[in-house]
């Protein structure tokens, strides 16, 4: 399935929030391109839910521009709705149905909505088996456990064979095992069926094994917008190395490994063992880049700093 | 169409209902509740009517257990509902706001049967001479109902929308609703309370769904004990009908606004604030 159109499918200029005089967002910008997929990390109070919410249509902005499969949320139609799928954090509904009743009936709102080589919705079993929940599907959804309720959250939705999909803090409660299975799917969407993501998270495996790129939103702005990889070297003191020379352990921090291990060796050769070279984690990357900002106080930090 | 989906919705949440033992409770509790209560006062004759207690009261019982039971029942649904996600669920879905809405009329709706149900067949069975109309008289229950439905649903949608919180549906909800019922003339003749708590009496639905209700099950004398010995029919049909006007003028708008508000963090910060309240 390939998108209706060419440009970003999400595109936020100077998007600006402010409840009252507290201002949650001041001015964020990003843009998501179809089939990628983007993860929002950030602190608590940094505004991921409320970005979400406002591409959602869920949510008035306070400013800015905001573009999401070619419309402005605010003003999205029941066409627009019916491409865009939306999982939130806080779901305890439908407590008395079960997860096969629940996606059949809520599917059936998309049915207008197929296309020829887009067929809406997915299949109920087909759905159930790929978010793992067959052997519970005709049980009471009061009775599945956090985890199988958060993978029935999924479930529904993707049920409308979303083109976008936004999926706020989606494996908070899973196991290891099912957050596995979590990411088994979103390759899925992502590479069968070309469905654009973005999702907020905590956890920065899950950012990194999920994420074709990542933005940092620290202090309702983007400070870091890249690949994990990309991020990692654009904080400084990158590389760690450490090596053992006659006994004696040794640690230097450089933003040029290669160049310095190659030094390393020419000057004492054999006598260098136990090497180790240490990228530094995207923790580390993440948590310099929000002391970062908070240090700056409120003003923007630069994010070309030390190394490249 | 999203109507026929929220119709099948509406189904399926009567149909869960019925087998739910929390509510099968509440039914047998009004049933035998009410039931009793006729008993009790079975051989009380009803002042300048010469007919007894249970064949008056019981068509103003059921006139009100169908006004509280449709304006609690959606209100209670719609507050509960936009805090545990359901609402917004319907939000997320293209025309889902008119399904859930529709969902909830059919529900509320049906609701009313096992209501009926569990007065009247005992009824029938424990007192004579409920029924003095025959035929007319259960066709004029139908066209009551109907309109009563008219009436009171889209107030109960409102309620619902406008509460704060569920905890809040009883202060803002039921205790107005008691009071209005308790003045319009179920239990006892609404002409033993001062004029002015009649002309209050009036201006709300319950009161006219009551006479109506009369008027299908009492004999043409009874008319004498109302208002105005007569059973006003046309005046019932034209308050119900205005009643039921200014509901579909005001719910679409009340409940498009609370749609509007609707967002995951408010879900979030009703299920905080409810951490203590158990479904």
């Amino acid at each position: 399935m390939r998108p209706a159109h060419d440009g970003p499918v999400v595109a936020v200029r100077d998007l600006q929030m402010r409840y009252g005089t507290h201002q949650v967002l001041g001015g964020v910008d990003f843009d998501v391109r179809p089939g990628e997929v983007v993860c929002l990390l950030g602190p608590n109070g940094a505004g991921k839910t409320t970005t979400i919410e406002v591409l959602e249509g869920f949510r008035l902005r306070s400013g800015g521009s905001v573009d999401v499969l070619g419309a402005d949320p605010a003003h999205g139609d029941d066409a627009w709705r019916a491409r865009v799928g939306v999982v939130l954090q806080s779901w305890r509904d439908h407590a008395r149905w079960t997860p096969r009743q629940l996606l059949g009936y809520l599917g059936s709102y998309y049915v207008p909505y197929a296309g020829p080589g887009v067929p809406r919705p997915y299949d109920v079993d087909w759905l159930l088996d790929t978010v793992g929940l067959t052997a519970h599907a005709d049980r009471k959804v009061l009775t599945l456990s956090g985890g199988q309720r958060r993978r029935l959250d999924v479930a529904v939705g993707i049920v409308g064979r979303p083109e976008l999909l936004f999926l706020d803090e989606p494996t908070a409660g899973f196991d290891p095992e099912a957050r596995r299975d979590f990411h088994d799917l979103v390759h899925r969407l992502s590479d069968l069926e070309g469905t654009t993501v973005l999702l907020t998270t905590h956890d920065l495996t899950e950012a990194e094994k999920l994420a074709d790129r990542i933005l940092i939103l620290a202090g309702g702005r983007i400070v870091a917008d890249g690949s994990a990889d990309e991020l990692t070297r654009q904080v400084a003191g990158t590389g760690e190395v450490r090596w053992t020379r006659g006994g004696e352990r040794f640690v230097h921090a450089t933003a040029e490994p290669t160049p310095f291990v190659r030094g390393l060796f020419e000057q004492y050769g054999e006598e260098v063992t136990d090497l180790e070279v240490t990228r530094p984690s995207l923790e580390d990357t993440y948590l310099a880049m929000v002391a970062r900002h908070e240090a700056g106080s409120g003003s923007v930090p630069e994010l070309a700093v030390v190394a490249s | 169409m999203a109507v026929g989906r929220g119709a099948r919705r509406g189904w399926t949440e009567f149909v869960f209902s019925l087998r739910s033992p929390q509510d099968q409770g509440f039914y047998l509790f009004t049933g035998v509740g009410t039931l009793a209560w006729l008993w009790f006062n079975r051989e009380e004759e009803v002042a300048g009517t010469g007919l007894l207690t249970p064949t008056v009261a019981l068509p103003g019982v059921l006139g009100a257990l169908l006004a509280f039971g449709v304006i609690i029942g959606p209100a209670f649904s719609l507050a509960m509902e936009r805090e545990d996600g359901t609402l917004l669920r319907h939000k997320a879905l293209p025309h889902g706001m008119r399904g859930y809405v529709t969902g909830q009329l059919v529900y509320h709706s049906l609701g009313m049967f096992p209501t009926f149900l569990v007065l009247l067949v005992p009824g029938f069975l424990l007192f004579d001479g409920l029924m003095q109309r025959g035929a007319v008289g259960w066709l004029t229950v139908a066209w009551v109902t109907l309109l009563a439905l008219a009436a009171t649903l889209p107030l109960g949608m409102v309620l619902g929308a406008v509460v704060p919180s569920t905890q809040k549906v009883g202060t803002w909800g039921m205790l107005p609703v008691l009071l209005v019922t308790a003045v319009s003339g179920v239990f006892y003749p609404v002409q033993a309370l001062w004029g002015w708590v009649q002309v209050l009496a009036q201006v709300f639905p319950v009161y006219w769904i009551g006479l109506g209700m009369r008027s299908a099950f009492l004999p043409a004398e009874a008319a004498a004990a109302e208002l105005g010995d007569s059973w006003r029919t046309g005046q019932v049909a034209l308050v119900l009908l205005a009643w039921a006007v200014v509901g579909l003028v005001a719910a679409p708008r009340v409940l498009a606004r609370m749609a509007r508000r609707q967002s995951g963090s408010q879900v979030a910060a009703a299920r905080e604030s409810a951490a203590q309240w158990v479904r």
